[in-house]
């Protein structure tokens, strides 16, 4: 049962993808097209859900695929078509450093898979514990609904841009082989494997960011691609040199090897490490997921913030008991940390809603980096646990910021202002997606703790301050863009909201996942992230947050969710306001909308007061280079001691 | 506890020739010190109860008192401080005066002079109070603030046309 | 019984918070040789609002006052009945976010800037906040407020760095000069009334009532301080509590209001240099 789902899970997408990309394009196709995708999407959730009660009920991992020759070989083949794939767009478009870097990662690959140099390896290539069930259950039910989202979206967006040539069958198609992908990334144990579908992922963000063939979106899209085959360059390396030297094939395989006996397995931790931050836009890797906010909005709630980079950390937290108070770890963490700090200083100095989405997950794919690396059973709670609410509120912030540029035409923050009124489920969705990331009770904030915790106990006195400073800069980012939303401009009205019902169909679950979430978090932890921690680290781990904080998390909670309906019922009691004294306070006579003044002419006069931005101060063309040189900085010292300390 | 215990003060400079705005401040050092009275010169009319003018109205700001006067929540009394806010002073017959303060808010408090000594503005202010708490009485009957009503018999509100060039 | 503890904050808070406030409102008036209102004036000042009548700008203002003082409520709460002092913390910027969205809400300019300015109050404290149960955790092993009174010697004897620390975004928490950018206390100042400014009546009471209860709170986090197993200590703790106090009147007398920049640098590297240097310290005592 387990074996089919999982097969089902990895070729159902690449099925889905052909059909939908055969189906072609135009206004006659999209019930149908609408019909076929919300299908799929709903298979794929229900196999994923149905994995996870089956793995969970079962308790221990679920290892299958153990004589894999003829596979082997197709894999092999598939890496040959995408090098050849890679090859052809960078003659295209004359980025010859592209098909380089390409040809390092996969010939290495195919020497060893033909020559047999390594031997054959007996162990099963697959394997389904809970942290994988986790990651599926995040990428399938996410995965599905930004899917659903993507058919409505990508039909407003041809709507809007006519100069864009419409291949939205193609997008379509690729967001599909893209969550095949994922899930045999994610069901694989065998490092081989794994590497075949982190480059499919790699070459599908690359096609998904130059979409739409314009002069930028072709840049970003190669400096995402080259950033990629760079991690995955590491990657090869590392399956090379543990396969050769160590004679180990998989990752379980790898966590058993003890570090004392032989130290060459730093190395390769240091290496996947390496590819990990490269997927997870660390720093110095940041900058390709910044230019990545060129795609469509699905692209970037699906690949770019709740799943593709999710893919960096998972592999991190994979290989987090291994990291726990090493050198490699150091180094993850020292990243990880400052690229939490560095990139919430810059989201602040931001002012277009999708790119300070991109720094503040770069920004929190740093938080989850620095726990993986702390390697202790609490911060690997925190950072799955960040993973998770992460994966849910942002691709959730996403989606609201592509309905709202579909609507207003713009989706810069600063436009944003009253939208409360001006559209207001859209409004309401959003603030639940904000509170989602920074405040209190909500679970991005309940993780942080627990990583606070974890950090002290380490005796990672960096770690605590990066984190405690990153937090105050992170409140500032999130609480102006929330700010501006709940702005009432005086006597405004609510505009037409023309967001699809295909949409709302999955910004409201998500919105329901992130509220449900809060109040869920004690049974996700126990039943979900607990197990989890049990298997990685071998050992009965206890409760990371006790009991009496949870049932003051829950209070608090249930006290925000009450306020809005008391104000429900006691706003009836405004009485006696007029125009006139409702109006706010200008200083001057207010004329009306907040907006102006009446001037010595008696004329309105314009007055507008924008969010702070700092730009002077940590702007991003001020502290950008600073920044990547640091980290690149940090990440080759560090490769070099760890390296040259092993050999 | 009473709400003449608290009274914050809104201070708007009409036109006046700015000598009984020195005075209003220096009524607020520490030689005079207000806050004795729990008096507090606030600069925002959501939080004042006393409105405290100096200076004619002219049609430049005109509606700027009375906006600022809508925007003071009741109970609240308005003291005109200064013979020009009283009823225009030397500047009444100018083409750009309206008159004193009572043209277009009601007054509840003339204190004259030129200018207001601050004696007679803490005077004037703590004889305001009284009737701030008469007002507060009103309101709690359910009644409305003012015992009669003020009605602008001279400038229509929020009309713009100059009456003379 | 803790919890009890927990609810005779909540109702004595406000009482011991606003006469601290009248309190410094009658020492700031003796700094400056002035009698100065009664003692009790702050409660006059309250009482007032509560009479004045509401002229609420939109419908969004009255929830988010209110969660402005639920929030500051529960965080005292928390304190008092003996639990983590992280989420007291939660639940303090909690409500000052709350403070600041309503601010926000009223969409006017003077609103608009103190609540950006509030805002970046809150990122110059917000990482000594933090900062402060990092602190107790080090020197109790817990966050638990029932873990960290029961020590056998003081919390400041471990992490006087902390609280030199603490001391300095006291007077941002505070809205003292000089760190009195977003609102002040003050008359004429240039942001008119601050975050408050389009807050009327009964709402402005109850935003000078979570204000009595953050004084109180804040009373109650230096007071922690030096409290220990010992009885005795209890009363060392309220009277540096008071000490305190008395020193951010001084203060609040004595300098004058900076710009933003000097307050953000002043804050964080306070934060950085006062408690990271105790953290590292304590980190390395505890490694060798």
């Amino acid at each position: 049962m387990e074996f089919s789902i999982a097969i089902f899970l990895i070729f159902f997408p690449f099925v889905a993808a052909l059909v939908l990309y055969l189906l072609g394009n135009g206004e006659r196709v999209y019930k149908a097209r609408k019909v076929i995708v919300k299908g799929s999407a709903l298979l794929i959730m229900a196999a994923a859900i149905l994995m996870a009660v089956l793995i969970l009920g079962r308790g221990t991992p679920y290892p299958f695929a153990e004589h894999t020759k003829a596979v082997d070989v197709l894999m092999a083949c598939g890496e040959a078509f995408l090098m050849i794939l890679v090859f052809y767009y960078s003659i295209r478009y004359k980025k010859i450093y592209t098909a380089v870097l390409s040809a390092c990662g996969t010939l290495p690959i195919l020497w060893l898979t033909f020559s047999g140099a390594a031997g054959e390896s007996t162990a099963p290539h697959m394997q389904i514990d809970n942290l994988t069930v986790l990651m599926i259950l995040v990428v399938g039910i996410v995965g599905g609904l930004i899917a659903v989202y993507a058919v409505g979206y990508i039909k407003d967006y041809h709507n809007h841009h006519k100069n864009y040539k419409d291949r939205s069958n193609w997008f379509l198609a690729m967001l599909f082989v893209f969550l095949g992908a994922m899930f045999g990334l994610l069901l694989s144990d065998c490092m081989d494997w794994m590497y075949f579908f982190w480059e499919i992922t790699s070459v599908c963000s690359f096609l998904l960011i130059g979409y739409n063939y314009e002069k930028e979106s072709i840049k970003n899209s190669f400096t995402a691609l080259w950033m990629n085959l760079l991690g995955g360059v590491g990657f090869a390396a590392a399956i090379l040199y543990s396969e050769l030297s160590l004679h180990v094939f998989t990752l379980s395989e790898l966590l058993q090897v003890d570090r004392t006996v032989a130290p060459g397995v730093m190395i390769v931790v240091s290496l996947l490490a390496f590819a990990a931050m490269t997927k997870s836009a660390q720093m110095p890797f940041n900058l390709w997921l910044l230019g990545a906010m060129v795609a469509p909005t699905p692209t970037s709630a699906l690949l770019h913030s709740a799943t593709m980079v999710k893919a960096g950390v998972y592999l991190l937290i994979r290989i987090a008991p291994l990291l726990s108070r090493t050198t490699a770890g150091v180094m993850v963490t020292l990243i990880g940390g400052f690229t939490f700090f560095a990139a919430s200083l810059m989201a602040i100095a931001t002012s277009d809603g999708k790119r300070v989405l991109a720094h503040s997950t770069v920004s929190n794919l740093g938080l989850i980096v620095a726990c993986a690396g702390v390697g202790m059973p609490e911060s690997v709670w925190a950072g799955t646990m960040l993973i998770l609410f992460h994966a849910v509120s942002k691709s959730l912030m996403f989606l609201c910021v592509g309905a709202v540029e579909n609507v207003t035409g713009s989706r810069n923050i600063e436009d944003m202002h009253g939208l409360v009124v001006k559209l207001p489920r859209l409004a309401m969705v959003m603030i639940i997606g904000i509170c989602g990331m920074f405040l209190a009770p909500f679970g991005m904030l309940v993780a942080k703790w627990a990583a606070l915790r974890s950090y002290i106990d380490s005796a990672s006195v960096w770690l605590v301050l990066f984190l405690v400073f990153g937090a105050a800069s992170t409140t500032f980012y999130w609480a102006k863009w929330l700010g501006k939303l709940l702005a009432v401009i005086h006597g405004s009205q609510a505009t037409k909201d023309t967001t699809h019902t295909g949409e709302w169909e999955s910004i409201y679950p998500l919105a329901g996942l992130v509220v449900a979430m809060c109040f869920l978090f004690p049974l996700i932890s126990s039943g979900l992230i607990q197990p989890v921690l049990n298997q990685l680290f071998h050992e009965e781990v206890p409760p990371v947050i006790g009991q009496s904080d949870m049932i003051i998390m829950i209070l608090m909670f249930v006290l925000i969710a009450l306020l809005p309906i008391s104000a429900v019922l006691t706003s009836k009691k405004r009485v006696g306001l007029t125009d006139q004294n409702t109006r706010s306070y200008m200083s001057g006579v207010n004329s009306g909308d907040d907006r102006h003044f009446m001037n010595s002419y008696g004329d309105p006069q314009s007055v507008y007061m924008a969010n702070w931005y700092m730009t002077d101060l940590i702007g991003e063309l001020k502290i950008m280079k600073p920044c990547l040189l640091i980290s690149a900085g940090i990440l080759v010292t560090m490769m070099l001691i760890i390296i040259g300390g092993a050999i | 506890m009473k709400i003449s215990k608290s009274p914050w003060i809104l201070h708007y400079d009409g036109s006046s020739c700015n000598g009984c705005d020195i005075e209003v401040l220096a009524s607020t050092t520490p030689r005079y010190d207000l806050e004795r009275f729990g008096i507090i010169n606030t600069g925002d009319p959501k939080h004042a109860d006393v409105f405290l003018i100096t200076g004619g109205v002219n049609y430049q700001n005109r509606d700027v008192v009375q906006q600022l006067y809508s925007q003071m929540p009741d109970p609240k009394v308005v003291v005109a401080v200064g013979i020009c806010a009283c009823d225009g002073g030397v500047f009444k017959d100018c083409y750009n005066i309206i008159g004193g303060v009572d043209k277009v808010i009601p007054v509840d408090v003339y204190v004259p002079g030129c200018a207001a000594r601050p004696e007679s503005i803490i005077d004037g202010v703590v004889k305001a109070l009284a009737i701030l708490d008469k007002k507060r009485e009103r309101m709690a009957q359910g009644l409305v603030p003012d015992e009669k009503v003020w009605t602008n018999t001279i400038v229509r509100p929020g009309s713009q046309e100059k009456q003379e060039d | 019984m803790l919890y009890v503890l927990g609810f005779i904050f909540v109702i004595l808070g406000p009482f011991l918070g606003g006469l601290l406030s009248g309190v410094d409102r009658v020492f700031s008036a003796r700094m400056q040789r002035r009698q100065g209102p009664p003692l009790l004036q702050p409660f006059a000042d309250y009482a007032k609002f509560m009479q004045k009548k509401a002229y609420i700008i939109n419908g969004l203002q009255t929830f988010l006052i209110t969660g402005h003082l639920i929030f500051v409520i529960l965080a005292g709460w928390i304190l008092y009945a003996g639990q983590d002092i992280l989420l007291s913390i939660f639940s303090l910027t909690l409500s000052e976010m709350f403070l600041c969205m309503a601010a926000f809400s009223a969409s006017a300019p003077y609103s608009n800037m103190s609540a950006q300015r509030e805002l970046l109050q809150m990122a110059c404290t917000e990482p000594m906040l933090l900062m402060i149960a990092i602190g107790f955790y080090l020197s109790s092993g817990s966050f638990m407020v029932t873990d960290i009174v029961a020590q056998k010697t003081p919390a400041i004897i471990h992490v006087p760095g902390f609280f030199l620390g603490f001391l300095v975004i006291l007077v941002v928490e505070l809205r003292k000069s000089p760190f009195d950018v977003s609102t002040s206390h003050h008359a004429h100042q240039e942001m008119v009334k601050g975050v408050t400014t389009d807050i009327t009546g009964s709402l402005m009471g109850i935003v000078e009532l979570s204000e009595w209860y953050e004084y109180f709170l804040m009373f109650s986090y230096v007071a922690l301080y030096f409290v220990s197993s010992n009885p005795l200590s209890l009363l060392v703790g309220i009277l540096m509590g008071c000490l305190v106090m008395f020193l951010m009147t001084l203060i609040d007398n004595t300098f004058p209001r900076v710009r933003w920049e000097r307050m953000l640098s002043v804050c964080w590297a306070t934060t950085l240099i006062f408690a990271g240097g105790n953290l590292l310290l304590l980190t390395l005592l505890k490694m060798f």
